[in-house]
């Protein structure tokens, strides 16, 4: 039925197009929804992707950007030709299909063990990290004049934010309790730049194709602040799914990263990187507890979410590693 | 006390159950959801089998990292206040051993397949 509406929607939109076929919903909670559709037009079946709050859902959760400034980032990002989908349509209330936006479909993968393990993407895998600081170098050069509005958030915000969630959940730990104070005692400060920052810059939010990165997804987190946290995020060992020694997405090295990032004329600080992925870590061990809390509380009683609450344990050895290694 | 079969022994059934004669006859998301419910027997076993004597081993050590007596979940939520305030860190003798040791015990039970926790376990070895 949501053909009717897309079908519709697309009509009033792009020229010659005469409706939509194949729609089938890829992911969604009860407040964010990803459609996948085929556009029938003169030229050719156009793919396509809706991103969408259906009806009644409006509000985002606090963190969150918004779709309408995802959509607007995404369609910066492509413009500047960071590897993005090109925004077709924002909808707008006489779509009726909620709020959101349609984009362009890239075909690629983008599930982490099958990027890393695949024969397909054998020969992208070790130009991947490099490939990736020189695209978070130009998602860092965006114009600032055109972003729209964001959240803004320094380190010292995000480590008050991080211990008030992780104090709500009632859930002593003594080694995020450790991390906490660490990250206390190394606060970089403010950054001498405030950029884009993407938020959720990670291996799994990237589609990949034999010829390496396709496009950059998932910009609900995104925040203006210091860009060495999308480096730090990048590196967080729950990202390297296994590949432990390639810090970066399980792909490579952070000199590879580092390099990428500098020849594309812009400058890293080792030391505020290795912050945010202290950061980083403990931010996903939070999380998990979160899911754990609303497991219990409903209205997501599934098991995926209670077994996620067992992967804190995960971030803790790996919080363990970074501060309190041991042996050589 | 309770009669036997033992929970431990419970699980394990229902788990190899839902593993061998369910799986092969289920596809999709469903097979998805049934991989993740094994996967939780199989946790929920071997925290049977391995609680008792890791929290035993967590007890000792916190009774002599805090001078203090209580029970696990009193002493670690003692533990986590002490290092909140700075009475305790990782130069306190015994408190980066303890958060190991602590920490290999609950890996052994969550995802004893987690390569971090494989790297850790060869350097125990």
């Amino acid at each position: 039925m949501i053909e009717a509406e897309l079908s519709r929607s697309v009509q009033r939109w792009l020229p010659g197009a005469t409706g939509v076929t194949g729609a089938a919903k890829l992911s969604g909670g009860a407040s964010q929804e990803t459609w996948r559709f085929d556009v029938t037009h003169p030229d050719g079946v156009i793919g396509a992707i809706l991103r969408r709050s259906p009806k009644g859902y409006g509000a985002a959760p606090t963190r969150a950007a918004g779709l309408a400034a995802e959509a607007q980032l995404m369609q910066l990002a492509f413009e500047a030709g960071v590897p993005s989908p090109r925004v077709m349509h924002v909808l707008t209330p006489e779509d009726d299909l909620g709020t959101g936006f349609i984009m362009q479909r890239i075909e690629g993968e983008t599930i982490a063990r099958k990027i890393l393990r695949d024969q397909e993407y054998a020969a992208a895998r070790p130009l991947l990290a490099r490939q990736i600081g020189s695209v978070l170098a130009g998602l860092h050069k965006l114009p600032q004049d055109k972003l729209p509005e964001l959240r803004s958030r320094s380190a010292t915000q995000e480590i008050s934010e991080f211990e008030r969630d992780y104090r709500s959940l009632n859930w002593p730990k003594p080694v995020f309790e450790l991390a906490l104070r660490w990250l206390r005692d190394h606060d970089p400060g403010p950054s001498t730049e405030t950029t884009l920052v993407h938020g959720d810059f990670r291996n799994g939010n990237l589609i990949i194709g034999a010829d390496g990165i396709r496009a950059v997804l998932d910009w609900e987190l995104a925040h203006l602040g210091d860009p060495m946290e999308d480096l730090g995020w990048v590196c967080v060992n729950s990202w390297r799914f296994g590949e432990i020694d390639k810090p970066v997405g399980g792909f490579g090295s952070r000199e590879e990263l580092f390099a990428g990032y500098e020849a594309a004329g812009r400058k890293c600080d080792p030391a505020r990187v290795k912050f945010w992925e202290v950061m980083g870590t403990l931010r996903w061990g939070i999380m998990c507890g979160g899911m754990m809390q609303r497991f219990r509380e409903g209205p997501d009683h599934s098991m995926e979410r209670a077994m996620i609450g067992r992967r804190a344990s995960e971030t803790e050895i790996d919080l363990l590693r970074l501060l309190a290694p041991r042996g050589g | 006390m309770q009669d036997e079969p033992t929970p431990i022994e419970l699980t394990r059934a229902v788990a190899d159950f839902l593993r061998s004669d369910i799986t092969p006859l289920i596809s999709g998301h469903q097979a998805f959801k049934l991989r993740v419910a094994v996967n939780i027997l199989d946790l929920v076993t071997r925290q049977l089998a391995q609680e008792a004597g890791s929290d035993a081993a967590e007890l000792e050590r916190l009774r002599a990292l805090l001078g203090a007596d209580g029970t696990v979940t009193e002493l670690n939520r003692t533990l986590a206040e002490r290092i909140a305030k700075g009475d305790v860190d990782l130069a306190t003798p015994g408190l980066a051993e303890h958060l190991w040791a602590t920490t290999m015990a609950k890996l052994a039970v969550d995802q004893p397949n987690y390569a971090s926790y494989k790297r850790e376990l060869g350097r125990d070895g």
